[in-house]
């Protein structure tokens, strides 16, 4: 094993929104850990919270209605929760970075492309006109975008190409973390394949670690070092991205690989859904949220709060039927 | 079996203020009763353009379509209702498709008003037969959709396709919308509902996992045009086209252990609009060369096997 760096910690993050009369509790009690130059893929259905873990790590909540209630992020030692707005800001956009799912609505329609990477190039670094746009041209060019397309605007780009401009526009102050939220859920097939391949050939060249959410397993199986479940908040299932792939163990990751479409492309085999809905994040139940949709789910389930538990190998689950899941597959 | 639907040189143009939009540009092909035919593409391709074109919602710019023998292309008015009947359609988005200011069973039973039938208790009783098809719980009967989730939504846009008994129904990227669990579940329903009512489904989607799933026969477009199709199984096992090859590597897989073999594509789509003639796909393809440019041809390669690029036998 090689001796890996962290990078960033998350230790038990709650996360609140306070609606009309509701609470949301959007996250509940996340820990999770990024080491340098690797990848953890944040996997999970619509509002499910992926996307809320990443804001609350840039401190881009929503105001006044979100709020982290507890638990801190370590990054560089310094835990960003409680550090001053003052601080957080040579981090966001310079250390930290994210790129956001819809390129089209991420861009300012009114500057023209060029400006916009030299803008958050001019707010971190101290460098005079010329060279921030030269370095700005080489970013677009770093992202296969001619840079004589700099005085262009948004809008005479198409969305592939858009959503590179962004991904430029992330890398400008090479940050030590990338945080990725549905990179390329917007653009087609053979867009997304070019997109992708960049984004590993990038971080290859720039040892960027990568924060990155989607819900195609396809994508995480391509990408990901580690990856971490998410269900109603919670982390159900935590491990390494082969150990997911060949051992899944929770009934809620094992219902996900049974919703995709097998890849042999046999009709004849009924595809396996989970049954029902996510719960109502206001009002979430007591014990294992996933008991109701789960074919496993006993009594004591509901009753008793579940912990994460290693079941070998650093293989994480929050399940109390593990055993007899596993025998059942 | 019967063929359902034959579209012959079916075009559809737009008149935009830089010039014509080819968006569908000469597309044939036939259709069996009670199979699936999906239709794959990239956005902009104009796979919903054929589907909507198809059922007359636009009026085509010129070509033929037989649906039972009877070209829809020249019915008229009171026809055309009629044949509606027989030919739906479940769209894309579940929320914008719906009527924010209609109730679940309002907006089911609207299609049995529209066509004349006055009995409302028979409406009624078959609102709710059809609920009950779609696996939505009688207590939704009176939300409205802002109230539902995605999923359910999607399941009222089924029932409202499937009152009058169709025998065709164009489903426009019915599941996209949709998390991978539901949209399991609406597959699911779809393929039951294919088996019991013996509908044919033409499946628009980009999403080329699922369209393996669904479909018997699948048709893959470039730009306004078919360049490929075949049976679902040939189409994976052997596609011929370059830009098929393309678009098949570029599914990430979701499987640790695949090897990947991918045909990185340089370039992005061109205009539709002007297009000059020859092989539109040429200016991203490897196997490009000035003959290329020449008008291409469709040609069948195997039994039922179609592909248009006249490179076809160097490629394979």
């Amino acid at each position: 094993m090689k001796e890996a760096e962290k990078l960033l910690t998350i230790n038990d993050l709650t996360v609140e929104f306070t609606s009309d009369r509701e609470i949301i509790q959007a996250v509940n009690h996340v820990s999770l850990e990024i080491y340098k130059g690797e990848t953890l893929g944040l996997v999970g259905e619509t509002g499910a919270g992926k996307t809320t873990i990443a804001k609350s790590i840039l401190r881009i909540l929503p105001k006044p209605q979100g709020r982290t209630k507890s638990g801190s992020i370590i990054f560089d030692g310094a835990d960003l929760l409680s550090i001053s707005e003052h601080e957080m800001r040579k981090i966001r956009g310079n250390k930290i970075s994210m790129i956001f799912q819809d390129p089209m609505s991420a861009l300012n329609p009114v500057v023209s492309v060029g400006k916009q990477i030299s803008e958050a190039i001019m707010l971190h670094q101290k460098l005079s006109k010329k060279e921030t746009k030269e370095l700005a041209i080489k970013m677009l060019e770093m992202v296969g975008i001619p840079g004589a397309r700099y005085d262009e605007y948004p809008h005479q780009f198409s969305g592939g190409m858009k959503q590179r401009v962004i991904i430029a526009m992330a890398l400008a102050c090479r940050p030590e973390l990338l945080l990725a939220d549905e990179p390329t859920t917007a653009l087609d097939v053979t867009i997304q394949a070019q997109v992708l391949e960049m984004m590993a050939k990038l971080k290859e060249e720039l040892k960027t670690s990568m924060l990155l959410i989607t819900h195609d397993l396809g994508i995480v199986a391509e990408t990901c070092d580690k990856v971490a479940v998410i269900y109603a908040g919670e982390i159900i299932e935590y491990a390494g991205v082969e150990e997911i792939f060949d051992n899944p163990v929770h009934p809620y990751t094992l219902g996900l690989f049974g919703s995709l479409p097998s890849a042999d492309g046999d009709k004849e085999k009924r595809l396996k859904p989970i049954n029902g809905m996510m719960p109502n994040p206001a009002r979430l139940p007591g014990g294992c949220k996933f008991a109701e949709r789960c074919p496993h789910a006993s009594e004591e389930c509901r009753s008793n709060e579940i912990e994460l538990a290693d079941t070998g190998e650093g293989h994480l689950v929050r399940c109390m039927k593990c055993s007899l899941v596993k025998e059942a597959r | 079996m019967a063929t359902i639907l034959e579209v012959q040189n079916l075009k559809k143009y737009f008149s935009t203020p830089r010039g014509l939009l080819h968006a569908v540009d000469d597309v044939s092909f036939k259709m069996e009763a009670g199979t699936t035919l999906g239709v794959v593409g990239e956005s902009g391709c104009g796979k919903s353009t054929l589907g909507r074109t198809i059922l007359h919602l636009l009026d085509s710019t010129d070509g033929k379509i037989f649906f039972e023998g009877e070209d829809v292309t020249q019915v008229n008015r009171r026809k055309l209702r009629q044949l509606r009947k027989d030919m739906q359609i479940i769209f894309q988005d579940p929320f914008s498709s719906l009527n924010p200011r209609m109730s679940v069973s309002d907006t089911i039973s609207e299609a049995f008003y529209i066509n004349g039938e006055k009995n409302k208790d028979y409406i009624r009783s078959e609102t709710r037969k059809l609920m009950d098809t779609v696996g939505l719980a009688r207590i939704f009967e009176y939300s409205y959709p802002h109230e539902l989730d995605g999923g359910r939504c999607q399941r009222i846009g089924i029932a409202r396709a499937l009152a009058l008994n169709p025998k065709f129904i164009v489903c426009d990227e019915p599941v996209s919308a949709l998390d991978v669990s539901i949209q399991a579940q609406i597959l699911n329903l779809m393929s039951d509902l294919q088996k019991e009512k013996k509908l044919s489904y033409m499946f628009v989607t980009h999403d080329l996992s699922v369209v393996r799933y669904v479909s018997d026969e699948i048709i893959v477009m470039y730009l306004g045009q078919m360049v490929e199709k075949a049976s679902s199984d040939e189409l994976f096992k052997n596609p011929l086209h370059p830009y098929t090859k393309a678009l098949l590597s570029a599914i990430p897989v979701p499987d640790v252990h695949h090897k990947k073999n991918r045909v990185l594509l340089q370039g992005e789509i061109s205009s539709p609009i002007n297009p000059a003639p020859g092989c539109r796909f040429a200016a991203r393809c490897i196997n490009a060369t000035p003959e290329c440019k020449k008008p291409q041809k469709l040609v069948e390669v195997s039994q039922g096997h179609f592909v248009s690029c006249s490179k076809v036998q160097e490629v394979k």
